[in-house]
């Protein structure tokens, strides 16, 4: 495994900071002032669907308001590791774990934690956007209503911050009371995103998000997720190598269950230092 | 399994060794023209600047082809440092016909002795000009690294046949027309083996993603800083 200290580095390592001398080439962005180059924790975490073993000793953390993209062939272990973030595979009858997730250095495993209010804390996209049959205005507020959220106006108002943020509001703004089944898949996707950080969530994880978009919707999503990033922490899970390319800060490549290489995307897609994962990004293998 | 995209690099990869086999080639006959006054063979030269101005649009159509196919990693430094390597060669092949064009001139003046030796130079040129392609065939970092500081020796060589011939120059007046011809042709060995310290250069980040450019220049400037 090979991982470029700090900003992605094997648990253990001693945190150090962020620095790309020797390198001309800057990161899509600067670490933020005060950012968490260690919001999530991974360590040495495998993960079971029964007896079959499907991630092995993986160790990497994930800085606070950057995107780091997972990538990697099919089957590799990247959604499991997405899904793992979120203790969405809870739900999955015998699948179990060795190792732990942190984020802020609290387990997400801990049993004291409620599982309810760590998915509050985290929003999710998936791969084919899955707005409810309910208006537009409705799918926004939605995780609110389940909240207990009532008064109107605390409402409207985060449905008109969260469709702005998604770059949906001007769109959508004159028939927030119409179908969410009659926008395009596009503006769907963005109306997925907007419902996702309408609890506030401190990190967005994407799996795939653009997969089943045209390119324009494709490039609309990308520049929201870099806008976005701002606020929160994104991982994105992508078969695209050149959307991770043009809006991933650190890319980590998987492959067989195992982490095989992580670092910053420029140095990953310009001169990997592993043959497996040079082999994978110029397409001679997955 | 090749792919299509690897028989592409392949291809450009084939028109970059013929850029550099003709530059080769065009240095030989441009200095065995100077030497033997041989109006003919300098001539050729010109043509197979020709050549090699085509091939470098060729190598640069290619590549554009290749980077719409958006390559990463090793594929992404050989399409963008085949776009330099081709440019070095084609100036190569400049530097060449320049030397091929200063021997026709010379060959219409009176033959006179002048004590400068530009062969030491010419060899050195050369030397690293085929150390360079080698290198790059063979994708030999150290080689290429190896011949990087023999520019600066070139550069000496350069300075004192410069000396040599204003000193020349100021002596003996009425040979100022064939010394401002050697003159010529001493620079363009000397661009030549700035080339081929490039191509080196582009060698090393083709097999390394190492940027050694500057470098020498860089930790000089903040030394003196």
């Amino acid at each position: 495994m090979e991982i470029d200290p700090p900003a992605l580095q094997s648990a253990g390592s001693p945190a150090t900071p962020v620095s790309l001398t020797g390198s001309r080439v800057q990161s899509v962005a600067p670490t933020p002032a005060g950012a968490n180059p260690r919001l999530i924790q991974i360590e040495a975490y495998d993960f079971f669907y029964g007896n079959h073993q499907v991630l092995h000793q993986v160790s990497l953390d994930i800085p606070e308001r950057h995107v780091t993209a997972l990538i990697g062939p099919s089957g590799c272990g990247k959604t499991t590791l997405l899904r793992s973030i979120n203790r969405m595979n809870d739900l999955i009858e015998g699948a179990h774990h060795r190792g732990d997730i942190r984020i802020r250095d609290q387990s997400i495993f801990d049993p004291h934690l409620e599982v309810i209010a760590l998915r509050k804390r985290i929003g999710m996209v998936f791969q084919k956007s899955n707005p409810f049959p309910k208006s537009i205005f409705e799918n926004v507020v939605y995780p609110l209503r389940v909240a207990g959220v009532r008064q109107r106006s605390i409402l409207e108002e985060t449905a008109e911050r969260c469709l702005r943020a998604a770059a949906l509001w001007d769109e959508v703004k004159d028939r927030l009371h119409t179908s969410a089944l009659g926008l395009s898949g596009g503006q769907q996707q963005r109306l997925c995103i907007a419902r996702a950080i309408a609890n506030e969530p401190e990190i967005l994880l994407m799996d795939e998000p653009c997969s089943a978009l045209d390119p324009v919707a494709t490039a609309r999503i990308e520049e929201l997720i870099l806008e976005l990033k701002q606020r929160y922490t994104i991982v994105i899970v992508t078969h695209n190598m050149q959307q991770a390319a043009r809006i991933s800060d650190y890319t980590a490549f998987f492959y067989l269950g195992r982490l095989i290489e992580a670092g910053p995307t420029h140095r990953i897609f310009t001169s990997p230092k592993n043959k497996q994962t040079e082999d994978y990004v110029t397409g001679r293998f997955g | 399994m090749e792919l299509p995209f690897d028989r592409e690099l392949h291809e450009l990869n084939e028109r970059l060794l013929t850029m550099g086999s003709l530059a080769e080639q065009a240095v030989h006959r441009a200095l065995q023209a100077f030497q033997t006054r041989d109006a003919t063979l300098a001539a050729q030269v010109r043509d197979s600047d020709n050549v090699l101005d085509r091939l470098e649009v060729e190598v640069d159509e290619r590549a554009m082809v290749l980077l719409s196919k958006a390559p990463l990693a090793r594929d992404l430094r050989m399409v963008t440092m085949a776009m330099k390597i081709s440019q070095n060669l084609e100036r190569i092949g400049d530097e060449a016909a320049k030397i091929a064009k200063r021997a026709r001139a010379l060959a219409h003046e009176p033959p006179v002795r002048l004590d400068v030796d530009l062969t030491p130079l010419a060899l050195e040129a050369r030397s690293m000009l085929k150390a360079s392609l080698d290198a790059f065939v063979q994708r030999n970092p150290e080689a290429a690294r190896a011949l990087i500081p023999r520019d600066q020796g070139v550069d000496v060589a350069h300075k004192s046949i410069r000396e040599k011939l204003v000193a020349h120059m100021q002596a003996r007046p009425e040979t100022i027309p064939q010394c401002l011809e050697v003159l010529t042709v001493a620079k363009c060995l000397e661009r030549i083996a700035d080339h081929a310290t490039n191509i080196a250069e582009d060698v090393v980040y083709l097999c390394e993603a190492t940027d050694i450019r500057h470098v020498g220049k860089a930790a000089a400037d903040t030394t003196g800083s």
